[in-house]
């Protein structure tokens, strides 16, 4: 597999803190990728770094075959590139219908212009539906948003991630506050996109971790601690320490 | 897909039809084509209206559709009017100089023309010279296409440097009201080559017509009917579709709109820069039926009860902006015209001249409080109460 997204020796200072520390990591085409840290180790402060909320002082971010460098770019050219977020608390626009908030992530021209004369196609109402029925929100297409459950707006948001068509998707905390058969429901969503793009979950809860059954990276005061299956870094005396033991 | 855009907003149809109705009973009942009931300067204060109104849909596509509150759309107003106004006085002043001076032995020549203009235009500050910006005040094109591209320049470049330096919220509306102060001072001053605090004046006579103001005041009242109209057409288009989802996006939360792709400055200057472009065309029609202009029209407060206005409509509604508008300005204008009796209450008598101000800051902080939505909002509890009905 070929490397996706390259971060290597990033540091982040925020008044003489240091929240990222010479953090170096890989990911590849096609993968799904767990994030895991206690409090302040920096884990979003590295979704910040890659989707260009966040400048870095130090260090190099290449994404793609190209190596493109992020560094500079901006959070609508990076988004662009094709890498989508997913912020922790739902936010979708409560104002608008599933359907517009889908409609309006879908991977099109995003010049204002375009978008002025954007009218919908057979095929980007069809790609609408179909988004729908993956996040099991076909039958709440002309609903508006607000009006959903905190789990399907979770699901929204994530539909509207998979309509950018993005390559990597950084998932920040996506199973908080859900019922354990909504979480069921978003891990096997989470597996499903991660067949044809790159996805990296940052959790808390290592009981969502373990049934992702994915590669996992523990960060600690900005840097990289461990990296391995689950089974493997939870044996890790290190992690031990600093996380699983409190 | 204007079918259907049509059909999916027949609030639209509905406001057009009644724009056309209001139209067409001020014309049979005015004294230029009708009967007479309706006084010359009242259909110039209705005329005048409608162009608030069309300023109040730019108002409300900024602020309540883009979130974005300006308190400096008064100066593309004002600016619509000097532009237009500038070629009313040059024109009708050298009409007027022309005249005067074909009594004479020798046929005038330009010099002593333009020397006579510039006399009787910019005597007031004393002068006598053309300023620059007055290049091309002879041609109406051009006087015409600046009505667009001064405000839409100024726009284009205050939202430019505001937009990308990410300044949002009260701290933008502090800019905005910067740039209108700034500009009024600016007017103000007598080097500014618009006659300073005279402004321009006579605006209410069209050089060149000889039809009473009774007939050119239904002209211009037509006239704004028509833009207001087009305006609203077009407005209702432009946030009706994917563009209306992403504006409404960045008034709702902006952050997300950039992670999903949409480059929210380049968004919010073109948002800035069309509801400019409008705010001039409505300027330019509303000065000549007020007849003159003056830097104190472009001071801070007038952007500030722009946003009364909308806010009383209820904003995010087209219909509300217009309403409230229209509602506002009109009964502001009965108030302060001296009409409306005073309220003798024996120890003190309530003059409404001094009281509007206060009575019209009350119902805004109740509106704020207690109807958010505005006169609007009882539009929108009639139809959902019409729906329940129905179901």
């Amino acid at each position: 597999m070929s490397t996706l997204l390259e971060v290597s020796g990033v540091t982040v200072s925020f008044d003489g803190f240091r929240a990222i520390n010479n953090l170096s990591f890989q990911i590849a085409d096609a993968e799904l990728r767990a994030v895991i840290g206690p409090n302040g180790a920096g884990k979003t402060t590295f979704m910040d770094i890659v989707t260009g909320k966040t400048k870095p002082d130090t260090g190099h971010i290449l994404w793609g075959g190209k190596s493109l460098s992020l560094i500079g770019m901006s959070e609508a050219k990076i988004a662009q590139a094709g890498i989508g977020r997913k912020f922790q608390k739902p936010t979708v626009f409560e104002e608008q219908t599933v359907q517009e908030n889908l409609m309006m992530a879908l991977r099109k021209d995003r010049a204002p212009l375009a978008v002025l004369f954007f009218k919908p196609s057979k095929t980007d109402f069809t790609r609408v539906k179909e988004l729908a029925d993956q996040i099991g929100l076909a039958d709440a297409l002309l609903r508006v948003s607000g009006e959903l459950s905190h789990g399907q707006k979770q699901w929204l948001e994530i539909g509207m991630l998979l309509a950018q068509e993005p390559q990597l998707l950084l998932v920040d905390e996506p199973a908080a506050g859900m019922t354990p058969a909504e979480r069921e429901k978003t891990t096997a969503i989470l597996v499903d996109a991660a067949k044809t793009r790159a996805v990296v979950v940052v959790e808390h809860d290592m009981e969502f971790v373990r049934r992702l059954n994915c590669k996992v990276t523990v960060l600690h005061e900005g840097a990289v601690l461990a990296e391995g299956s689950l089974d493997h870094v939870t044996k890790n005396q290190d992690v031990i320490d600093v996380y699983l033991g409190r | 897909m204007n079918r259907s855009f049509i059909a999916r907003n027949p609030s639209v149809l509905i406001f057009l039809a009644i724009l056309a109705l209001f139209t067409l009973g001020v014309t049979v009942l005015s004294e230029g084509f009708g009967i007479g009931l309706i006084s010359t300067s009242f259909v110039k204060v209705l005329g005048k209206t409608l162009c608030l109104c069309l300023i109040a849909i730019a108002m409300d596509l900024i602020w309540g559709y883009a979130g974005i509150l300006s308190l400096g759309h008064f100066a593309f107003f004002g600016l619509g009017g000097y532009m237009i106004g500038m070629w009313l006085m040059y024109e009708r002043t050298r009409q007027i100089v022309v005249n005067s001076l074909s009594d004479g032995v020798l046929p005038p020549t330009p010099e002593e023309i333009t020397a006579g203009i510039g006399n009787q235009i910019f005597g007031v500050v004393g002068s006598s010279d053309f300023p620059l910006i007055w290049a091309f005040a002879d041609s109406l094109v051009l006087q015409l296409a600046f009505v667009v591209l001064v405000p839409g320049i100024l726009a284009l470049v205050f939202g430019w440097l505001a937009f990308r330096s990410r300044v949002t919220g009260v701290y933008l509306s502090i800019l905005t009201q910067a740039m209108t102060l700034g500009l009024s001072l600016y007017l103000f001053q007598n080097a500014s080559g618009l006659r300073g605090n005279n402004g321009l004046s006579g605006l209410q006579n069209l050089p060149g017509i000889t039809a009473p103001q009774s007939v050119v005041s239904l002209w211009f009242f037509w006239a704004s009917a028509l833009a207001l109209g087009l305006g609203y057409l077009l407005v209702a288009w432009v946030v009706s579709g994917k563009f209306g989802s992403v504006i409404r996006g960045i008034r709702d939360n902006e952050a997300r709109v950039r992670f999903l792709g949409y480059s929210v400055e380049t968004y919010k200057l073109a948002v800035f820069t069309l509801t400019a472009c409008i705010s001039g065309i409505a300027g330019a029609l509303y000065y000549p039926q007020a007849g003159i202009i003056n830097p104190a029209e472009v001071a801070p407060i007038a952007s500030i009860y722009l946003a009364v206005w909308v806010a009383i409509g209820g904003r995010g509604r087209l219909y509300g902006a217009v309403i409230g508008t229209a509602f506002v300005s009109l009964v502001s204008s009965w108030f302060t015209g001296g009409q409306a009796p005073d309220v003798p209450l024996g120890f003190y008598t309530v003059k409404w001249v001094d009281w509007w101000l206060v009575l019209l800051g009350l119902s805004f902080v109740l509106v704020t409080l207690y109807a958010p939505n505005g006169i609007g909002g009882l539009i929108d509890l009639l139809k959902r109460k019409r729906k329940e009905t129905d179901a």
